[in-house]
């Protein structure tokens, strides 16, 4: 009974692959994104690209399971419960809990029972990585903007997530904290974080991405290699969009 | 006029003699309103939580007369307590009537209402921001309860507060349950209405302002021990 049990945990050891099957999101009965279908497989940076209002954050609610879905599926290699504590977010406003530095990089710990000073400990270390050692004991709401952003990267990354999505994580950020914030995602992704990042920055995504996923109008309106994106669009949108022209 | 000037004597005559009877008519109005206080926080704080992160049918409807409860008549819920502690009661044989014990169940029953629904309603704000957070987190029932009862603290002290300001200066339902018995429930508020009876207008002045200066007292007590916690950022 252990034996098997053990050997069905090693085979479903990820919630990927994720996979959307005319997936709908619906906001008061308007379809705001969907019917969407996309497979997010077992590795890789995925760079979810658009424009304004295109759906990029809905997107990723929905694949995240914040965003109730209204059609299709959302089904991942793992049941729902366990899927939802190996999956972390970092959100496009960030979300500041009314705590000190460490305390809120160490509140996902703490939820998942981790005693306070091991979770102290382990915070304190992702706080250097992202850069806020200087600002453990400072109140999290009183943090700049790009801080703040930083903060909400290392809360993501603390629980060793399977996945990881993005939203605009950059936004705030200068050139340097940028680099720098890109340099721990490809050290998480080398430690076998799945990421999803949504970005305007053209630069980043072609700096980070292995694929690409162009939203336009609430819809996948082409997703493939990044290479091939970027070298060689095929629809006008995102060829326009690429080349940094105002997509109608 | 000239009687509050005399009351303002009174109530610095009996402060400053340090009145024995004085000191025990305080001392229970403290121990009934805070004990209700606890016990009514414990109650209500947790209750406003939950009321914030469950969605259940009726729940608009539930805070609607939890907000209604707020203005419970102390006199009515004096005499409900009255006839549920009387020897004829369901609980009679307690023998609970007439004693602290039954003002401070009275206290919590007209409390409670107001610190759940102020509770309720900061709460109610912290939830819109921190909902994301603790949802993409995967918190608990009881773990998000927790996150907002404590992160909201500060808020939740004022509710806290609300609650004491209504019981020390309440009278219609200890009056009943407690019957002002000399020695043994008597309170500052009834021994207020025992003095104004009897016409001794200046001492129940006197009272007055001792209860006045208690309640300041209390009120600026717990704001500075919560300030002296931390920087005042939230
Ligand atoms: N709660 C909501 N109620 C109504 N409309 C909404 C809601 N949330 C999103 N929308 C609409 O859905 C569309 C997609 O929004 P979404 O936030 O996913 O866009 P986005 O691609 O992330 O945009 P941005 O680049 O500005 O972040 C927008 O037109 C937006 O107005
Ligand atoms: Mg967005």
């Amino acid at each position: 009974m252990l034996q098997s049990e053990t050997a069905q945990k090693t085979v479903h050891n990820t919630i990927l692959p994720l996979t959307l099957t005319g997936a709908i999101a619906k906001i008061r009965g308007k379809t705001i994104v969907g019917p969407i279908n996309l497979t997010i497989g077992p590795q890789g940076f995925t760079i979810v690209m658009g424009p304004n209002g295109s759906g990029k954050t809905t997107l990723l609610r929905l694949m995240h399971g914040l965003q109730r879905i209204s059609g299709g599926t959302v089904t991942c290699g793992l049941p729902d419960a366990q899927a939802r504590v190996r999956q972390s977010y970092v959100f496009q406003t960030p979300i500041m809990m009314r705590r000190i530095v460490v305390d809120s990089i160490a509140y996902p710990l703490r939820l998942r029972g981790v005693d306070k000073k091991t979770a102290r400990t382990k915070a304190t270390d992702w706080a250097e990585r992202v850069g806020l050692g200087h600002a453990l004991d400072r109140p999290a709401p009183v943090l700049s903007g790009g801080e703040k952003q930083k903060l909400s990267l290392a809360r993501a990354l603390i629980s060793g997530p399977d996945i990881l999505f993005l939203d605009e994580p950059c936004a705030n950020l200068d050139g340097r904290a940028t680099r720098e914030i890109e340099t721990i995602l490809r050290q998480a992704q080398a430690e076998g974080t799945r990421l999803v990042m949504a970005t305007h920055d053209m630069g980043q995504a072609r700096r980070l991405a292995s694929d690409v996923v162009f939203m336009y109008g609430g819809c996948v309106h082409e997703t493939g290699p990044a290479t091939a994106f970027f070298s060689g669009p095929t629809t006008p949108q995102a060829a326009a969009f690429i080349s940094g022209d105002i997509v109608e | 006029m000239n009687e509050i000037t005399q009351g303002l004597a009174e109530a610095g005559r009996l402060i400053f003699s340090l009145d024995p009877d004085l000191l025990e008519i305080v001392a229970l109005s403290l121990r009934v309103t805070l004990s209700a206080v606890v016990i009514a926080s414990a109650i209500g704080l947790p209750l406003g939580a939950w009321l914030v992160v469950n969605r259940f049918r009726f729940r608009r409807h539930t805070i609607a007369v939890l907000n209604a409860l707020m203005g419970l008549p102390p006199v009515v819920v004096g005499l409900v307590v009255y006839m549920l502690l009387s020897r004829a009661g369901p609980f009679g044989v307690l023998d609970l009537l007439f004693t602290p014990t039954a003002m401070i169940i009275a206290q919590v029953i007209i409390i409670t209402p107001l610190i759940a629904s102020i509770s309720h309603q900061t709460i109610r704000d912290l939830w819109a921001e921190y909902h994301d957070l603790l949802i993409s987190l995967s918190a608990t029932r009881r773990q998000r309860i927790a996150a907002l009862l404590w992160d909201g603290r500060r808020a939740l002290l004022t509710a806290m507060l609300a609650g004491f300001g209504r019981g020390i200066g309440e009278v219609g339902a200890i009056m009943i349950v407690g019957g002002n018995i000399d020695h043994s429930t008597r309170v500052l508020t009834t021994a207020i209405s025992l003095e104004t009876g009897k016409g001794n207008f200046a001492f129940a002045m006197g009272l007055g302002f001792v209860l006045i200066a208690l309640a300041v007292l209390v009120n600026l007590t717990i704001h500075s021990l919560s300030r002296t916690e931390r920087a005042s950022v939230w």
